[in-house]
């Protein structure tokens, strides 16, 4: 019985990783799409300034050293939450280009579990052509913005997974 | 004048290329300058047809490298008037100079309580080896401050001299204001009291005549790169006195007379500051891009530089929303500007796009970003190829800019 109810556990658990597993894909797919229709470099910048505008206003209580991720260039905070086993992301930069892609990382990574998101692979990046915005050299935070999403979620996943 | 950009810039063969199917605009001579082809195929032939280490071997190619590197040496003398070709250490760039530079001055020099003298607006590179330095010895640093113009505060400088002063190390050109400073003056105030002084010219060799002995600095530092030159070979000049008097800052092969395990005599002037196998083919081929600059004229060179200085000034004066950073009276031609509230790292995104590189951000001196209280700048820094075309081209990007995130 118990050993049965346990199996359920487990599998319902399994079950539910892999529909958002694939949930976080779809949602990159949705994004390849909405940019493939730009093929002017100026137009999806332009398409990330929208986006950076939607990106909701964040706190000021956020906007503080503690949160700071990167001083190289533009600023960017981060901070995560973590209500009813998922993880919620508030961020926000100074730069606006920056902004609108933490706007695209926070929409495919926001309001799941930790697990999916340390196990995320971010391909739409490559595709939508913002891998060089996320090279080192570019020492614009945006990959140490991206460690520190996935930071976080080995921390919550250490801290509550039992 | 004598100067046609246009042949000029047939010598330099990266700035026939295209970014993102846009011709280069190459605006970030700040950081690096290209090179011309004269200097491409000195590296390409050294090593095809006379590699060989200097001073070392009785061989035929060894005497001939050695023979070009010691020519180098001479022409680079030359180049900055040094009275000695002994005086002429060849280093890595400007920050390896000052890194060896803060040991090896600092070991002798510099003890507890003891301060150093530097302004606001230096490059990092004149920033930490002194802390380093400072930290070492419990010494500290005093700052000559700059006004919303950039230019240094002469009467703050002489109040910042006491019995503790050990030396003065200011830069010559600001890397991002752009201010020439007024060297001659600060070194005569630090001579009256017997006060050694060391120029950065790192931003100032590729744009201005350099005379070591007629300013009469006791150090004076610079790198290949930023002046046509290839990169990882840089000077440092020291009066003999001082390089006499001063340990060598790295210990190998090459600097030294006689090794016992009880005692190493080291090697004379300029060898003694030379540890290890010295970038040979960096030096020879500096040579050749200080004869190339000689071929035009330095001159000529400053002449249309201060054209293109005036152009761009023109130009942002007359654009909108355009706030410019360092307004010296004193100047070279580097402009570091902010496009209304928006970040320099979002133009920069979009100057790059249109084949435009300029640098963003704090150009490694934040204390100068913190004098402003801001982020960053978009700075554009010009050499002797660049026309007022590309110029042009800048204020489009601006245009652009502005249309995109106002």
């Amino acid at each position: 019985m118990k050993i049965r109810i346990k199996g359920i556990e487990i599998f319902f658990i399994k079950l539910s990783t892999q529909a958002e597993v694939k949930e976080i894909n779809e949602i990159q797919e949705e994004i390849i799409e909405e940019f493939g229709i730009f093929d002017d470099w100026m137009d999806k910048y332009n398409y990330l300034i929208e986006l950076s505008r939607d990106l909701p206003l964040i706190d000021p209580e956020y906007k503080v050293e503690k949160y700071l991720i990167s001083e190289c260039q533009s600023k960017v905070w981060l901070y995560a939450e973590y209500n009813d086993g998922l993880i919620n992301y508030i961020a926000d930069s100074n730069a606006i280009i920056t902004k609108g892609i933490i706007a695209l990382l926070i929409r495919v990574l926001s309001g799941r579990e930790p697990r999916e998101i340390m196990d995320a692979d971010l391909f739409f990046i490559d595709k939508i052509g913002l891998r060089q915005n996320l090279s080192p050299t570019r020492s614009n935070g945006l990959l140490a913005f991206l460690k520190q999403m996935k930071l976080y979620a080995v921390a919550y996943n250490a801290k509550y997974k039992n | 004048m004598n100067f046609n950009v246009e042949k000029i810039r047939k010598d330099f063969p990266i700035l026939t290329r295209k970014v993102y199917d846009k011709p280069l605009v190459y605006l970030d001579n700040g950081a690096t300058t290209q090179k011309p082809l004269c200097v491409i195929n000195c590296i390409s032939n050294v090593y095809s047809y006379s590699n060989s280490s200097i001073h070392r071997g009785l061989h035929y190619l060894s005497e001939q490298s050695t023979e070009s590197y010691e020519r180098a040496r001479k022409t680079v003398r030359e180049f900055i008037n040094a009275r000695f070709d002994h005086e002429i250490i060849f280093t890595c760039g400007t920050t390896g100079s000052i890194n060896g530079l803060t040991f090896s001055f600092g070991e002798k020099y510099v003890n507890s309580g003891d301060e150093i003298i530097i302004t606001a607006m230096e490059h990092h590179s004149n920033i930490v080896p002194w802390q380093i330095l400072c930290e070492r010895k419990n010494a500290s640093l005093k700052i000559i401050p700059f006004n919303d113009n950039g230019e240094l505060l002469m009467n703050e400088y002489e109040k910042l001299f006491n019995p503790k002063t050990r030396i003065v190390a200011v830069t010559h050109v600001s890397n991002v204001l752009g201010t020439i400073n007024p060297v001659e003056q600060i070194i005569e105030k630090a001579h009256q009291r017997n006060i050694p002084v060391l120029i950065d010219g790192a931003q100032s060799v590729q744009h201005l005549e350099i005379d070591v002995q007629k300013l009469d600095c006791d150090f004076f530092v610079f790198s290949g790169h930023k002046m046509y030159g290839p990169t990882g070979i840089g000077v440092l000049y020291g009066k003999e006195k001082w390089l006499e008097e001063i340990p060598p800052f790295q210990g190998g092969g090459e600097m030294v007379h006689t090794v016992t395990f009880e005692k190493t005599t080291y090697n004379e002037l300029p060898y003694k500051f030379e540890a290890g196998t010295v970038n040979y083919v960096g030096a020879i081929a500096l040579e050749e891009a200080i004869k190339y600059i000689f071929r035009l004229g330095k001159a000529n060179i400053a002449e249309h530089e201060k054209e293109l200085q005036q152009y761009v000034e023109y130009r942002l004066e007359n654009t909108d929303h355009i706030r410019v950073y360092g307004k010296a009276r004193e100047k070279i031609s580097i402009i570091s500007f902010n496009i209304d509230d928006i970040h320099p790292y979002d133009a920069g995104m979009i100057f790059d796009k249109m084949g435009v590189a300029v640098r963003t951000g704090t150009h490694c001196a934040q204390p100068v970003m913190q004098r402003y209280n801001i982020d960053g700048t978009i700075r554009a820094s010009f050499a002797l190829y660049n026309t007022k075309h590309e110029i042009d081209i800048l204020c489009e990007a601006i245009e652009k800019v502005k249309s995109m995130f106002s």
